[in-house]
């Protein structure tokens, strides 16, 4: 019998395999190879990528490199969306590796976030933790944390530590016996094919009636263009973590064990692939 | 020594059942003696097409449904048609009562019954069905004298016995004289003669001999034997189980019938012998108070009704769980019984208590254990303050919120009540020891069965409301439907607890109550109109006329569903059953897991070569503890520890845990590997939150690393982080195998062992104390196994438990256990203290002893000083439930104030005094109760003292078969579960199986060989059980070693192993396919506390006093070394982890290593058993057919 524990490991220790290329205007001294790494689904791109920075300024002039960005088919890729996500909403039809191009020059303001440190992903993170928290609990958990558990919580993601990460995070998870779920669960749903960054709302994992609430149950009341209708052809894809869980799954079981490190449980809506 | 066939032979004129059907021949199975076999006593017999059948017992073979057993846990009511109902407090519906033709006007249940007055005014007990019936031995002596003419004969001389009497000689008692106590009762079978003289098999036809009546009987035959005397038995059964039985009423025909009005049960703490006594009171019409004698579990009925007279016009009664007994009287005081005690359990005198109020006398009462509730005449209710054993009639009354018609006080002094104006049920939320009084009423909205179909034909509001009432309080002028529709919509039943709503409302609005006549002619109530019937059936509530909680023990950890009315289940909502859990099948899980495997392979499979991006880092986490140094003086020092985890690329994780330590001012460390770890063992005693860990060196040692935290939190942190970090280092995850090692500590921990291949290699064996062992959460004194992953436990208050696959629980939170199947777990234990005294010539016994003396109060060596005050409970896991109390059932016996009397401390107790006795002691004992969770169920209906699952080798018997188990319950009888399979390893119930003495020890082998012991210590082999007769056919008597007795078997694949209570552990030798009972005991070794021989004949017990370099341990898992097919009893022991086990299961441990080339096919050889480790299994084991 597999148990649902493992998922969480799975989700944590999922992996996209990933190639980098400089952006061809750069200016380099010598050819630049590209760069292969396994990207952690659960991170965040400038998190992880010390090592792809430090590959590519080796051959290129110091006073070409400014602070680096990342493109994916001329998308310029934000890094304060986890890794998972990116590649579920903008990649997860194209092939393996996932090419990935490396900027140097003309940061793209409007699209992206500057990261000039670590810093700035972990206050960004944080307060993604203790908006879920809000949502979840009225933020009673994150509030009767320790600042040395706050720090556990991101030296976990940080480090990739799947342990220390869930010692903490599992208070997180926790809800009152005499209750069926959370308060609210925190999701973002994200549609490539609209200008609105993600669709964010108040929805409740319980019904007035006590049924459960469904990842359907949540589509059809905040975005009802992403399910098809009944006898209608599927035209979306509905992904979380790379896999497409079924429409009955209870809202409240994916938010424990389907959501990012940030608490929240980031769903990707994708054009079903015509092939 | 030869095993005896135990069995009846028919000699002199007996009348016998004609039992060419039932008698299985032993002969065809190739295993009995050369004894004729004697007919199968009992119930079973074979029908027509000779498929074998067990008549009266509940489950059918094969089993087809669970059989609806009553709920182990109910709340019984009345509703005002005087149906009965039960509320289980698992469930959240009203079921209806079996035997629905009956009405009632009152009920009072107990655990395992349920008295009640029906509405023709007579009494009847309903006793719950369960898989053990209840039987009763009758016995009668035949007595013979010899004369030189005819030898033997049943000429007697005149001075002499009976030639059939009772065990005493002084009663005539014929066979044909004995007859069965009620209608209630049937014999099993016939008479037959007890071959079995205390433990050891009499000569033929049972006789045993003296010189003269009466007199020392012995088994042989001397010259000087001039009587001899047998014993002949017969079982009776009750057979009114799940259905009420009569109980006649003791009208005198001289006077005018005087009907019972009023009944209550209780007194089921007052004493426990004999057992299940219970203390039945009842009220009559005319006022009178009865008491109904001897009722007992083995005497539902009780005897007769005894008169006890009261100095007023008793009109209703309640009785206790223990001591508190009270009355109400016509005039409105209550009556308060005093004296009762367990040597007068009817009391002796009456004193009297005064209503609240003048103007209002008390209409109801009803007792607890240390409480009191009535109402008064005006509907209010009181609750009594200061009630207890020894002020029964309490100090005041303190007025409660709300308005009653009656209150019921049940188990554990909760509390229930049906409102005044609404006739809801309330549950009185809040009660707790300190807070007798609770907190407020809320109202049970639970569902009935089949709601609809009842309210269709008879349910009618006004009807019901005219009824029933018992006052005039408005006319019933208008009873025009919308007048009942407003009554019913003001107070809102389900809306607002009684306890919220003002006054005024509760007097309700013109409520339509006149004053009928209590009649009960129900069929003249159909003939109401039909638009007075309420039209939606949905919103209409029951009414309740009666409720008892005496069956219904409602705790801190009880979550109850009655308060909300579900519809549909939620899929994620644990389910409490181990067959269905549709949570864990769903689609939808089934399909994340699928699509996470997916995922994984396609985004890693061809990419392993890849850099990882963040680099593998060392995590330390510090803390403060203390550790209990390894030099003398031992003590409790303050060290720094630093938990080092490193984790390689390939996700190999290696961690090293340093302790930190001053000593003379010097900086130094001890550091332990957590690969080598074999066990951490939470240690809660002395106040401390401490925890043991073992490696192989230190186990060998016999002395752990011993590290404590200041809170228990910290504990529970360290200990699941490093017990994560042991099974990361060693790549455990999830739950047990199947295969894997169980055992228990004598603190009630679970720890389970995964058996490497070389575990039982014939060479390069791992040794012992390097196995490891993690634990997992609950608290068990007994746990066995089954390699198809069938696991049951028992607790330490005989509550049997089956494991649900899964892990962690208890002080293992988070990643450390499984998101499901892990649930609540308790169990209860009592802790003992002793009184000692001395006698001196002034006055008497007195608690001043001699300056040499032991302590007054103290343990049972005498050696600690324990006082009541003192004394805590076992550790801080475990909280008090009860008061201190003297225990009677200590061996030896006691006197009636349980006293037990010697010529000085210490030295052999007896329950008299004599003239040389000085001393006394008597035992107080106090019930403490642990709750915890753990990865366990429990198997409701029958408590169990022994368990024992069939060991099976891989591939030896279809997998799709039931798994045979068999038990023996508290009360000694042997039972064998029906329907336990990997799906359903609960099964689904019990087949009693019959024996003349109660049982103590069972084991089933892999070749359903089963071995048990009896209380006379004398061990038993069951013949003939198979998967299609899963109970066997009959008993053989197999004496026990000469001047032991045998306290547990256990049967692997071919050897049967005991140990007797002297701890010497003995070997059968000569059992063989043909004989399976064998010939002789063989000494093996001493020392032994628990034995366990598992599928390949591996044996393994847990061992007292093994040397190790520090320290001497109690409690050790020891393996048998060189376990070979030509020596099944082995050379020598290895030790492993320990001291402090308890009990131990290789039963589900079948891996054999590989066989090496070295192996010799010993098995081969003249037919004796197959080898044990790596030896082919040509010959079929002994008992395979």
């Amino acid at each position: 019998m597999t148990d649902d524990k493992d998922v969480l490991r799975d989700v944590w220790f999922g992996r996209i395999p990933t190639c980098f290329t400089l952006y061809q205007d750069e200016i380099t001294e010598r050819e630049a190879e590209p760069y292969y790494l396994l990207l952690p689904r659960v991170s965040y791109l400038t998190l992880v990528t010390d090592k792809v920075k430090k590959h590519f300024q080796k051959v290129m002039r110091q006073e070409d490199i400014s602070e680096i960005w990342f493109e994916y088919e001329g998308t310029p890729l934000k890094w304060h969306y986890p890794i998972g996500l990116l590649f579920d909403l903008l990649a997860s039809s194209s092939a393996l590796p996932w090419n990935i191009t490396v900027h140097f020059k003309s940061f793209p303001e409007k699209d992206l976030l500057h990261c000039p440190s670590k810093d700035v992903i972990e206050a960004h993170f944080m307060s993604c933790v203790k908006e879920a928290d809000a949502l979840k609990h009225k933020s009673q958990v994150i509030n009767e944390m320790q600042k040395k558990d706050h720090k556990q919580l991101w030296m976990g993601l940080q480090n990739d530590r799947f342990d220390q990460f869930w010692a903490i995070n599992r208070k997180l998870m926790e809800y009152p016996a005499e209750e069926n779920g959370f308060r609210y669960i925190p999701f973002r749903i994200y549609q490539t094919t609209t200008e609105r960054p993600f669709i964010q709302k108040l929805f409740r994992p319980v019904s007035t009636d006590g049924q459960l609430h469904t990842l359907g149950d949540l589509l059809k009341e905040v975005c009802p263009s992403a399910v098809a209708p009944e006898d209608g052809e599927k035209k979306n894809q509905v992904m979380i973590h790379g896999i497409e869980p079924m429409l009955e799954t209870p809202l409240q079981w994916l938010s424990e064990h389907l959501s990012y490190p940030d608490n929240f449980l980031h769903i990707s809506i994708i054009p079903q692939p015509t092939d | 020594m030869k095993a005896i066939l135990y069995s009846q032979r028919n000699e002199g004129p007996v009348p016998r059942r004609p039992t060419g059907l039932c008698a299985v021949s032993v002969a065809e199975h190739r295993c009995g003696p050369a004894h004729p076999p004697r007919s199968r006593r009992g119930k079973e017999r074979r029908n027509s097409s000779g498929e074998w059948q067990e008549e009266g017992v509940r489950g059918r073979w094969p089993p087809k449904a669970a059989p609806a057993a009553m709920p182990s846990s109910a709340l019984w009511a009345v509703d005002l048609f005087g149906r009965v109902f039960t509320l289980s407090t698992a469930g959240q519906h009203w079921e209806p009562c079996r035997d629905a033709q009956l009405e009632f006007k009152r009920v009072s249940a107990a655990r395992d019954c349920c008295w009640g007055i029906a509405c023709d005014h007579q009494v009847y007990v309903l006793v719950g069905a369960s898989d053990v019936p209840i039987r009763c031995q009758e016995e009668a002596y035949e007595n013979q004298r010899w004369n030189p003419v005819g030898g033997f004969c049943e000429t007697l001389l005149p001075s002499d016995r009976w030639p059939w009497s009772d065990v005493s000689g002084l009663q005539h008692r014929p066979l044909d004289g004995v007859a069965l106590p009620s209608l209630h009762w049937e014999w099993e079978s016939d008479w037959y003669v007890d071959e079995n003289f205390g433990g050891e098999p009499t000569e033929k036809g049972g006789w045993t001999y003296a010189i003269d009546f009466p007199a020392a009987y012995t088994r042989d035959k001397k010259w000087n034997s001039c009587v001899r005397r047998r014993r002949w038995i017969r079982y009776r059964r009750y057979k009114s189980q799940d259905a009420w039985a009569k109980i006649p009423s003791e009208d005198d025909p001289q006077q005018l019938p005087d009907p019972f009005s009023d009944l209550s049960v209780g007194g089921w703490e007052v004493t426990d012998e004999p057992v299940g006594r219970l203390s039945v009171w009842a009220v009559t019409l005319q006022g009178k108070v009865w008491y109904r004698e001897n009722v007992s579990h083995h005497n539902p009925e009780g005897s007769s009704w005894s008169l006890v007279d009261t100095p007023g016009e008793a009109v209703q009664i309640s009785c206790g769980p223990h001591d508190l007994l009270w009355v109400t009287l016509w005039e409105g005081q209550a009556l308060v019984r005093e004296g009762i005690n367990r040597n007068n359990p009817k009391g002796s005198s009456w004193s009297t208590v005064e209503p609240p109020t003048s103007e209002n006398g008390i209409l109801h009462v009803s007792t607890g254990v240390c409480v009191v509730w009535a109402v008064t005449k005006d509907r209010k209710v009181w609750f009594r303050r200061g009630v207890n054993s020894h002020n029964p009639c309490g100090t005041s009354w303190i007025e409660m919120f709300g308005e009653m018609m009656m209150v019921n006080v049940g188990l554990n002094d909760q509390v229930w009540g049906i409102g005044c104006v609404d006739r809801a049920l309330y549950f009185r939320q809040g009660v707790t020891q300190s807070e007798l009084s609770g907190k407020t009423w809320k109202v049970i909205v639970a569902g009935r069965e089949g709601d609809r179909s009842l309210s269709g034909s008879s349910f009618s509001l006004h009807s019901a409301g005219c009824f029933f009432g018992n006052e005039v309080r408005g006319s019933a002028e208008s009873c025009g439907p919308g007048d009942t529709d407003a009554s019913w919509e003001v107070p809102g039943p389900a809306s607002s607890p009684a306890g919220l709503r003002g006054k005024e409302s509760w007097k309700g609005p013109s409520h339509a109550t006149a004053n009928f006549p209590e009649a009960t002619d129900l069929s003249s109530l159909r003939l109401l109109p039909l638009g007075l019937e309420e039209p939606d059936s949905a919103d209409c509530h029951a009414l309740w006329a009666w409720v008892s909680g005496g069956g219904c023990a409602v705790e801190a950890h009880t979550t109850l569903k009655w308060f909300t009315t579900q519809s549909g289940l939620c899929p994620s909502v644990q389910t409490l059953s181990l067959s269905i859990t549709p949570a864990q099948t769903a689609a939808w899980r089934k399909q994340i897991f699928q699509q996470l495997t997916e995922r994984t392979k396609r985004e890693l499979e061809n990419f392993q070569h890849y850099e990882q991006a963040v680099e593998q880092s060392v995590w330390v986490k510090t803390g403060a503890l203390q550790w209990w140094c390894d030099w003398k003086p031992h003590k409790w020092m303050d060290v720094h520890v630093a938990l080092e985890q490193l984790t390689g690329h390939d996700g190999a994780q290696d961690s090293i845990l340093f302790i930190y330590y001053v000593v003379h001012e010097e900086k130094k460390y001890i550091h332990v590997f957590l690969n080598e770890v074999t066990a951490l063992v939470p240690v809660f005693s002395e106040a401390k939150h401490s925890f043991a860990l073992y490696t192989p060196e230190r186990t060998r040692q016999r002395w752990p690393v011993r590290l404590a935290a200041a809170t228990e939190q910290d504990m529970s942190d360290w200990l699941t982080l490093l017990n994560l970090s042991c099974c990361e280092s060693r790549r455990m995850h999830g739950r047990p195998s199947p295969q894997a090692i169980w055992s228990v500590t004598c603190k009630g921990d679970i720890f389970v062992s995964e058996p490497s291949p070389d575990l039982e290699g014939p060479e390069r064996r791992l040794p012992c104390d390097q196995m490891f062992w993690r634990q997992i959460g609950g608290h068990l004194r007994v746990v066995e196994a089954n390699s198809r992953g069938v696991v049951w436990g028992i607790g330490y208050d005989h509550t049997a438990w089956v494991y649900t696959g899964g892990y962690g629980g208890g002080c293992f939170q988070g990643l450390a256990s499984s998101t499901s199947n892990v649930f609540t777990q308790w169990d209860v234990k009592f802790v003992h203290i002793y009184e000692n005294q001395r006698w001196n010539p002034v006055t008497g016994y007195t608690s001043r002893g001699l300056p040499t003396d032991r302590y007054m109060w103290s343990d049972a060596t005498g050696l600690q000083e324990c006082t009541k005050a003192s004394t805590k409970p076992p550790s801080l896991q475990w909280t008090w439930v009860s008061d201190w109390f003297v225990d009677f059932s200590v061996p030896g016996g006691t006197d009636p104030e349980g006293w037990q009397y010697a010529s000085d401390f210490p030295a052999s107790y007896h329950k008299y005094k004599t003239m040389k006795d000085f001393v006394r002691r008597r035992c107080w004992a106090r019930k403490c109760k642990l709750v915890t969770t753990g990865p366990w169920l429990e198997v409701t209906s029958v408590a169990l003292r022994d368990v024992s699952i069939i060991p099976e080798s891989p591939g030896a018997h279809g997998s799709g078969l039931n798994i045979a188990l068999w038990a023996i319950s508290d009360k000694g009888d042997v039972l064998c579960r029906l329907g336990v399979s990997e799906l359903n390893p609960e099964g689904f119930c019990w087949m009693h199986v019959g024996t003349d003495q109660p049982f103590t020890s069972v084991s089933i082998g892999t070749c359903y060989q089963v071995w048990a012991v009896a209380r006379d210590g004398s061990a038993f082999y069951r013949s003939s059980v198979s998967p299609s007769r899963p109970n066997g056919d009959c008993w053989y008597h197999i004496p026990p070693p000469p001047k032991q007795r045998l306290k547990q078997v256990s049967v692997g694949h071919t050897s049967v192993f005991a140990l007797d209570e002297n701890g010497n552990l003995w070997y059968r030798q000569g059992v063989t396919p043909s004989h399976p009972q064998g010939d002789s005991w063989e000494h093996v070794s001493n020392n032994v506390r628990h034995v366990s021989v598992g599928p390949l004949d591996q044996v393994w017990v847990i061992a007292d006093k093994v040397q190790g370099s520090h320290s001497l341990s109690r409690g050790t898992v020891c393996r048998r070394t060189g376990v070979q097919s030509l020596e099944p009893k082995g050379q020598g022991w290895d030790y492993g982890i320990g001291g402090g086990w308890d009990h131990l299961s290789i039963r589900a441990s079948a891996t054999r290593a590989p066989r090496s080339s070295s192996q010799k096919p010993a098995s081969k050889q003249n037919g004796q058993p197959p080898s044990v480790a790596g030896g082919p299994w040509q010959t079929p084991g002994p008992v395979c057919c």
